[in-house]
């Protein structure tokens, strides 16, 4: 099969949402003419003129507060914020009304939109151009939280976020747009959300992922095989509101320990609602304590060696396993 | 800095001082008046019922009835609203049924809002669109869908409400020369008026003009003595054959003074002199407008008394109706979250009914 880079599927998906409803907009700074910072809007504005791919102001709060209008008023618009750092400043109108609309107004309006947005931890970046801070949104009722790992994934999740009735949170990890590819079907379809994607089989350890970080799980799985003789199960949670606890928990019954690792800071990140659900809810099927691979709780630093040494990455990993097994 | 001169069409004796580009029929001039006088009188039954408890938080817009029932007269019934807390007035004026509004301020099982929310109004069917609590957030929300209509054709334009407070918001600004820039069909109506909650307008802005705002942003403005109603509907027309010709936004500044606290909440002599509010009393449009409508024999006092005994009579029995009505059910906190109820909250659901 074909295949593409993260950015390349993302395209794609947006392409082919255009051409199929057009109420489908796309709106942000450097969008347009410039086919966006990273290239995931480009050739929208030659295809689809500059009514449906808006360049706007540097105005975060405009952005999505627009979109939320649009959205309201029967449009079906895709937001990007070129940073995730700058999605806080959009957040009153992401958190405090997109995500209530539907339910303050007793069900008379619906937000149809989803804000894109892209974290660029291990790009180089330095601490405000590289935060990722998804668990926030957990707090977020009313919000769905999807973030794609692999260009497939990439491009049946936008679609279906792009068909959901509910303003949805698109978090992209920008450091593989370009550095990773993968299979990507031409034709159409979607991937379910809050469904999670069991990305290897494994009997001896679960490792429940997200976004970039599965990538260094599943090199991380590869490791553990061929020098460690340790079975690993690589899960993908692909979104986290609504969260498919199911699938984790049917894999810690077969392997009976968990390590959780994803880029967010370990305190109240996403590894920490998975963790808790675990402790409640299912934790007769361990046989360890739950392990979390996450950053320290400290900005990201900027220069490579200290962004590495910050990182999450397949060796941590690789060292979490073999510490739980032995 | 030059300050644009504030517009003004009627005199304080109710005089026309400036010819007007449009017309207003008699039935059209007495039914203002009418709107005017219900919104006073829905006011004031507000502030009277809240000690007893119903209604959990008032905002009264006494003194700004020209503001809110001049600039939603100049409008089409297609065009859509977006208030504020404040905008009663503009909720009767489109023929909100006063049932409607109790339901929603009492919560009742039949509010349209479910009780999901504090005592905001909106009902999509009238074009109004639920406000949001946090101060200027609707502004570029009204834009986007400003844009929206506009994308798709619709003749319709949009109106935001908004106070002198939100004009020191990042929405504001962002929403504003986001409207410039993409030639929105909207209205961006600010009432001035003199305070948010206790801070004055002196304090919110070294800009002795909100109007003059609008030069920085490239787009259309006016500004116009608030408690005038005549100079309200023309500037807000005006306003309103520019959003619809193509031409974009239009910043209005209606110059006006709210006599009554800023909510139920408030005691505003902690922060203003009864001298202050008195002149205020002095310029009360409805006055202003009666005279002018006296002048012209189209009102006199037995009209006045007949149109207040009815509507006091109507408020009575709505709010001892709505007194009757049950809350809403639980079920109704877990509708409208998501388009579908997921998993997670049908176990809530469960919870509940155990
Ligand atoms: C973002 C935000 N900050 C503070 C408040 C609290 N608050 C509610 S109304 C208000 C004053 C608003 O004044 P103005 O915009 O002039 O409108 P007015 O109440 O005079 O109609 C404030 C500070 C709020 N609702 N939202």
């Amino acid at each position: 099969m074909r295949e593409l880079t993260l950015a390349e599927a993302l395209n794609e998906a947006l392409r082919e949402e255009m051409r199929r409803d057009e109420r489908v907009i796309v709106m942000g700074e450097d969008v347009g003419v410039a086919g966006g910072v990273y290239k995931v809007t480009k050739g929208l504005l030659e295809e689809f003129g500059p009514d449906r791919v808006r360049d706007t102001p540097i105005s975060e709060a405009a952005i999505v507060g627009a979109a939320v209008g649009a959205a309201v008023a029967g449009l079906r618009p895709v937001a990007e914020i070129m940073y995730m750092d700058f999605l806080t400043i959009a957040l009153d109108q992401l958190v405090t009304h997109a995500a209530k609309l539907r339910f303050m107004s007793g069900g008379q309006l619906t937000v149809p939109l989803v804000v894109r947005c892209q974290y660029s931890l291990g790009r180089v970046h330095g601490s405000q151009h590289s935060q990722f801070f998804p668990s926030w949104f957990l707090q977020s009722p009313g919000l769905k939280v999807v973030l794609p790992s692999t260009p497939y994934d990439a491009k049946g999740l936008l679609k279906t976020s792009i068909r959901d009735d509910n303003p949805v949170l698109f978090i992209e990890p920008g450091a593989l747009y370009h550095r990773i590819r993968g299979e990507v079907p031409e034709e159409d379809y979607t991937i379910p959300l809050g469904v999670a994607d069991v990305k290897k089989r494994g009997d001896e350890v679960t490792v429940v992922s997200v976004s970039r970080v599965v990538h260094e799980a599943l090199k991380a799985a590869e490791i553990l095989e061929q020098q460690h003789g340790i079975s690993v199960e690589v899960i993908d949670l692909r979104s986290i509101q609504p969260m498919d606890y199911e699938t984790v928990v049917k894999s810690l019954m077969k392997t009976n320990r968990l390590v959780i690792a994803e880029d967010s800071v370990k305190t109240g990140g996403v590894s920490a609602e998975v963790a808790a659900y675990v402790a409640e809810n299912a934790v007769e099927y361990l046989d360890a304590p739950i392990v979390r691979v996450n950053s320290p709780p400290l900005p990201t630093p900027f220069s490579p060696e200290l962004e590495r040494l910050y990182m999450v990455d397949a060796g941590k990993i690789v060292d979490a396993v073999v510490g739980l097994v032995k | 800095m030059v300050v644009q001169q504030l517009y003004k069409v009627l005199s304080d004796d109710g005089k026309i001082i400036t010819e007007t580009s449009y017309t207003l029929s008699k039935n059209k001039l007495v039914e203002m008046y009418q709107d005017m006088v219900r919104a006073r009188l829905f006011d004031e039954w507000m502030l009277k019922i809240h000690p007893m408890g119903r209604v959990s938080r008032f905002p009264p817009s006494i003194g700004q009835e020209a503001s809110m029932i001049g600039s939603i007269h100049a409008l089409e019934p297609g065009d859509w609203v977006f208030p504020t807390y404040r905008e009663f007035p503009v909720f009767l004026a489109r023929k909100t049924p006063l049932q409607e509004l109790f339901n929603r301020m009492f919560a009742s099982k039949l509010d349209i809002l479910k009780g999901h929310e504090i005592t905001l109004y909106g009902n999509r069917d009238r074009r109004i669109v639920v406000p949001s609590g946090p101060v200027a957030l609707m502004i570029p929300v009204a834009v986007g869908f400003a844009m929206a209509l506009k994308h798709k054709g619709e003749k319709d334009i949009c109106i935001a409400y908004f106070g002198d407070g939100a004009t020191s918001k990042a929405d504001f600004h962002e929403g504003t020369n986001l409207a410039g820039v993409f030639k929105t069909p909207i209205i961006l109506f600010c009432q001035n008026n003199q305070y948010a909650i206790s801070l004055p307008v002196a304090k919110q802005t070294a800009s002795r003009s909100i109007a003059a705002k609008a030069t920085a942003y490239g787009i259309a403005s006016e500004r116009v003595d608030g408690n005038d109603i005549l100079a309200v509907y023309e500037a807000t027309r005006k306003a309103a054959e520019r959003a619809r010709t193509g031409e974009g936004p239009t910043l209005i500044e209606a110059y006006t003074y709210r006599i009554g606290p800023h909510t139920t909440a408030d005691d505003p002599r902690t922060y203003r002199t009864e001298e202050e509010v008195k002149k205020w009393l002095q310029k009360d449009p409805i006055k202003r407008f009666r005279k002018h409508l006296e002048n012209l024999g189209l009102w006199n006092k037995e009209k006045e008394e007949k149109l207040i005994s009815d509507f006091k009579e109507e408020l009575r029995k709505v709010t001892m109706e709505t007194e009757k009505i049950e809350p809403p059910n639980p079920e109704t906190i877990l509708q409208d979250v998501y388009s579908e109820i997921p998993w997670f909250l049908e176990e809530e659901l469960e919870e509940l009914n155990r």
